[in-house]
């Protein structure tokens, strides 16, 4: 599904991903682990087709990230580290997500209230006036109603209290199957559970990738 | 298409939630208001009167403030959703750069144009209801340059926000643009002008360049259509072209202008790292 070959990617001097090639594949779990500058971040990024390699490319499902954006971001989630500060109301981003990615309002409705997200209240609300975890609880559940093929975390649980953490593990569990999904994390005991694969990198190199 | 309308209208509906528009919009309803409250409209000076001469004042006071305000508000427009990681969110769902692009361009016009338009048929419609003739050439005029000039300094700082790697760069480079084309071109040209080190022709072309410079002519290019006011400035305009072709020229070139920055911030868009 998502094939990397020899991709590398520099920042001025820095070199964040050197000459870093792996692939991941339908009923996948992967935990993305190693420490700040790792270039875990980078690599993500470049899945989603966010940079240009100065190496290398990305592929997925034997698509360019960057040439054909649409096609491949129709079967990709994403959830950030830290939720944005989008000005749009709950009801606008909603609009947004279905439009552009034909995602059905009702399901983003449900999931929201599977992560007990009172959505209907907060429907107006600016999302950058949510508190975090509220944040959090959206973005997840729009990653969720989205159905793709591919779903990415970056510390999805950074800002979840430990209820919220557990639906959040209930839902993706009863939607794992048939897909590839990419946790970036620093905390592995707390995916442990749901991964199948762990992957540690150091200086923009995979350094260790076993499967579990 | 979808999609380009979709960011067209929610960052339409975003911009008239903020602040800078509620701002925006009172300082040119304001301006009108101001000047039926101070009598504009009841005065005469150099034999205009009514609402020509308050539509008058109101496109010079606009050419001074309107640019600033478009770069202000707009440069940090994708510059801002860069730094703050929004642009990182919004780009992981399937919407192609295009669309996200032009889409931001045609909502922040929509929000900048519109405030500057209606304070005009707010004041053609008071000055309607007292009574005064209805200047429509000058009415159609100004709208025509208002929109040329919006177009102009819109794509200036789509394309400054297209490259810029944080928001206070470009708040800054935005700002040299602006008191650039504002003062110190004039200043230059006059001084090269007295110290005769080019020809008065090629003087005249700079200056006519600066889609700032070209705006200000044209507006007062109705009231005085052999531009005597200008001097022998206007021997060069009016020989070259004739008036009719000039006011053409004036919307024409700011639009094309605009276009122009806005096709390069889109590629330079295109072509850098998103995030």
């Amino acid at each position: 599904m998502i094939k990397v070959s020899q991709l590398t990617k520099k920042f001025g001097s820095h070199i964040s991903l050197d000459n870093v090639s792996c692939e991941f594949n339908k009923n996948e779990s992967i935990a993305l682990m190693g420490a700040n500058g790792a270039g875990k971040t980078t690599l993500i990024r470049s899945i989603l087709g966010y940079y240009h390699p100065d190496q290398g490319e990305v592929l997925i499902n034997g698509l360019n990230p960057i040439k054909e954006r649409t096609k491949v971001l129709q079967e990709i989630s994403f959830v950030p580290q830290l939720p944005p500060p989008i000005k749009l109301s709950l009801d606008e981003l909603i609009q947004y997500v279905s439009i552009s990615a034909k995602v059905d309002r009702e399901l983003i409705l449900h999931y929201a209230n599977e992560m007990k997200l009172d959505i209907k209240a907060n429907l107006n609300k600016s999302f950058f006036k949510l508190s975090g975890g509220m944040k959090q609880k959206m973005l997840i559940a729009i990653s969720l109603a989205k159905k793709s093929d591919i779903i990415i975390y970056d510390e999805p649980t950074a800002n979840l209290d430990p209820k919220a953490r557990d639906d959040f593990y209930r839902l993706l569990k009863q939607n794992e199957e048939e897909k590839v999904l990419l946790f970036v994390t620093h905390r592995l005991e707390e995916v442990k559970d749901l991964v199948n694969r762990q992957i540690y990198m150091d200086l923009g190199k995979i350094v260790s990738d076993e499967t579990v | 298409m979808k999609n380009l309308y979709l960011i067209a209208y929610l960052d339409l509906k975003e911009s008239i939630r903020a602040k800078w528009f509620v701002v925006y919009s009172l300082v040119f309803g304001g301006l009108i208001a101001l000047f039926f409250i101070a009598g504009v409209t009841e005065s005469q000076v150099m034999g205009f009167s009514g609402l020509s001469r308050l539509l008058l004042m109101y496109i010079q006071i606009t050419i001074v403030i309107l640019p600033i305000f478009i770069l202000i508000t707009t440069v940090r427009s994708i510059s801002g959703d860069r730094d703050n990681h929004i642009l990182e969110y919004m780009l992981s769902f399937p919407i192609s750069l295009k669309q996200y692009y032009w889409g931001k361009i045609i909502g922040r016009f929509i929000t900048v144009y519109l405030p500057v338009l209606f304070a005009m048929v707010i004041a053609v419609i008071y000055g309607a209801f007292k009574g005064a003739d209805i200047p429509w050439s000058i009415f159609f005029l100004y709208t025509g340059l208002l929109f040329a000039l919006s177009s102009a300094f819109l794509g200036i700082a789509f394309f400054i926000s297209s490259f810029v790697k944080s928001s206070e760069v470009a708040l800054g480079i935005a700002f040299f643009i602006w008191i650039f084309l504002l003062a110190f071109i004039d200043i230059a040209l006059i001084s090269l002008m007295m110290q005769q080190r080019f020809n008065e022709e090629l003087i005249i072309f700079i200056s006519l360049a600066n889609p700032m410079e070209l705006f200000r002519v044209a507006a007062i290019s109705l009231f005085d259509p052999e531009l005597t006011v200008m001097g022998p400035v206007a021997f060069y305009i009016l020989d070259s072209i004739s008036q009719s072709m000039f006011v053409l020229l004036s919307i024409g070139y700011p639009l094309v202008l605009g276009l122009i920055f806005a096709f390069l911030g889109y590629k330079i868009f295109e072509k850098k790292d998103l995030v």
